[in-house]
């Protein structure tokens, strides 16, 4: 099995370095063809206005939204989170648009309202130290989400099938049971095809 | 909860990663740079090299330029107080800027006492000529280095020489005994524990961006091969010809920087680029890259 990290923008090392604790492979994705060798991907924490753009230039919205089609597993943190989202409010158009929820940028304030704290995360047994940096939060979620954790009353970490998103950076600390879940979606995909 | 924490602050420069951090001087520009893909943009009231044209004494922006950014950009704001000036510094922290760089570029205000930047809860990014300055810097709490290249000039050979210099450093430390590197400390005049974090990460603890000298998308390209994790790019988008191409062709030049057809693509017609300055031409008092230490 192999994990793709889409590597345009944003905290791409980190992530790689967690699916590794997972003891698993884990790759950059730069360009579409490198989609085709991996089992699951990851869309990391960056600026969603960069990763967007560079996005829609080389082709990744298609192929992404094919690589879900196929039912294959995408992880989105913070600017994946909202890459990944239907709606965004305050912006007529959306990225992907493959999951069904509406987020809010910046739901926080500015960087000195960025915090970290302890949250309980459906699934995983101890509470996972997160780290909101400039966060989005998931401000509504259609009937097929599940939503795995909230912090204040607000989701924080949700999943829709083959989809999971979560507002905060599990990738910058050495817990990796959030990135042990998300293997965890991949093998099952991997199972329901063989 | 807690706000402030090393990881929050640093987290914050992660997020940067392969960004383009742009210089803006207005609303409008800051827009320009925002659409062009741009990961922050750092608000100023004159670019390196305009400060350098004016001479005189160089301070942080008129709060006005700074709020007028904020509230047309969703992407982050930084903003830059003079060297030691900590009150500018906690200014435009209550203004709510979201990264302050303590820099050269700025007239410094204490040719002594660098700022404390534990004091702030907003994260620091500071500029670095050698392993020594950077490992001091965050040793005072920044979050993010620079390399301090020599702003204004459109030149990239200092940034070179910078990013060079302190990732050579960093291989020397690397392949040193436990007693060399308590030497090695004592002659950088850096705090043990944090050259010995560089050795076992082989890398700085902290993101390192190049900066002072970016005047073209291939610059920006070279500098990442140098192993920069992201560009600053100063007077080069907005005093170049096209600064809006400009803009988008540095930003994809950073994120494609070992595929040099995407490259050439990106730096067909795009005019001309910042008039450049030799450095050996500078009087050893106009080389930002000297203040600090």
């Amino acid at each position: 099995m192999k994990v793709g990290v889409l590597a345009l923008q944003g905290a791409v090392t980190e992530h790689i370095r967690s699916i590794e604790l997972a003891g698993v492979e884990a790759v950059a994705v730069k360009k579409i063809e490198e989609l085709a060798d991996v089992q699951g991907l990851i869309i990391p924490g960056g600026e969603s206005t960069t990763i967007g753009k560079l996005m829609r230039k080389y082709g990744f919205i298609e192929a992404i939204r094919n690589f879900s089609a196929a039912g294959k597993p995408i992880f989105g943190t913070c600017a994946g989170l909202i890459v990944l989202a239907k709606r965004i409010e305050g912006q007529d158009e959306a990225h992907l648009a493959l999951m069904d929820i509406t987020v809010a940028r910046n739901a926080f304030g500015r960087q000195r309202e960025s915090f970290e704290t302890d949250l309980e995360i459906k699934g995983i047994d101890e509470s996972v130290r997160a780290v909101f940096i400039r966060a989005p939060l998931i401000t509504s979620v259609g009937n097929q989400v599940e939503i795995l954790s909230t912090y204040q009353d607000e989701i924080v970490t949700a999943r829709q099938g083959h989809l999971l998103v979560s507002s905060y950076h599990p990738e910058l600390t050495d817990d990796y049971r959030l990135h042990q879940y998300f293997v965890d979606m991949i093998r099952a995909y991997q199972g329901s095809m063989s | 909860m807690e706000t402030g924490t090393s990881r929050v602050k640093r987290g914050m420069a992660e997020m940067q990663k392969g960004g383009v951090i742009m210089d803006v001087m207005n609303a409008e520009q800051a827009k320009i740079a925002e659409a062009a893909g741009a990961t922050a943009v750092m608000a100023l009231e004159r670019v390196p090299s305009d400060i350098r044209a004016a001479g005189g004494v160089a301070r942080m922006a008129d709060p006005t330029i700074v709020e007028e950014v904020m509230k047309v950009v969703s992407i982050p704001v930084m903003a830059k107080s003079r060297i030691g000036h900590f009150v500018e510094a906690k200014v435009l922290e209550s203004l709510g800027v979201d990264y302050l760089d303590e820099s050269e570029v700025l007239t410094p205000a204490d040719e002594v006492f660098h700022i404390d930047k534990w004091d702030f809860t907003v994260p620091f990014v500071c500029g670095a000529k050698d392993l020594g300055e950077a490992l001091r810097r965050i040793g005072e709490g920044a979050s993010m280095i620079r390399t301090k290249g020599e702003p204004g000039t459109g030149n990239i050979v200092e940034a070179v020489r910078h990013m060079r210099q302190i990732n050579g450093q960093i291989r020397k430390v690397q392949n040193m005994s436990k007693d060399e590197l308590y030497a090695e400390a004592k002659n950088l005049g850096v705090n043990y524990d944090l050259l010995l974090e560089v050795q076992q990460l082989g890398k700085l603890p902290v993101v390192n961006f190049a900066a002072g000298g970016v005047a073209t998308p291939a610059d920006a390209a070279l500098m990442m091969h140098l192993g920069a994790d992201g560009v600053f790019v100063g007077s080069g988008i907005f005093k170049s010809e096209y600064p809006e191409k400009f803009a988008r062709a540095i930003v994809e030049a950073t994120t494609h920087f070992r595929d040099y057809k995407l490259i050439a693509e990106v730096s067909k017609n795009l005019g001309a680029p910042m008039k450049g300055i030799e450095i050996s031409s500078l009087k050893p008092s106009e080389r930002m890259s000297d203040r600090g230490w």
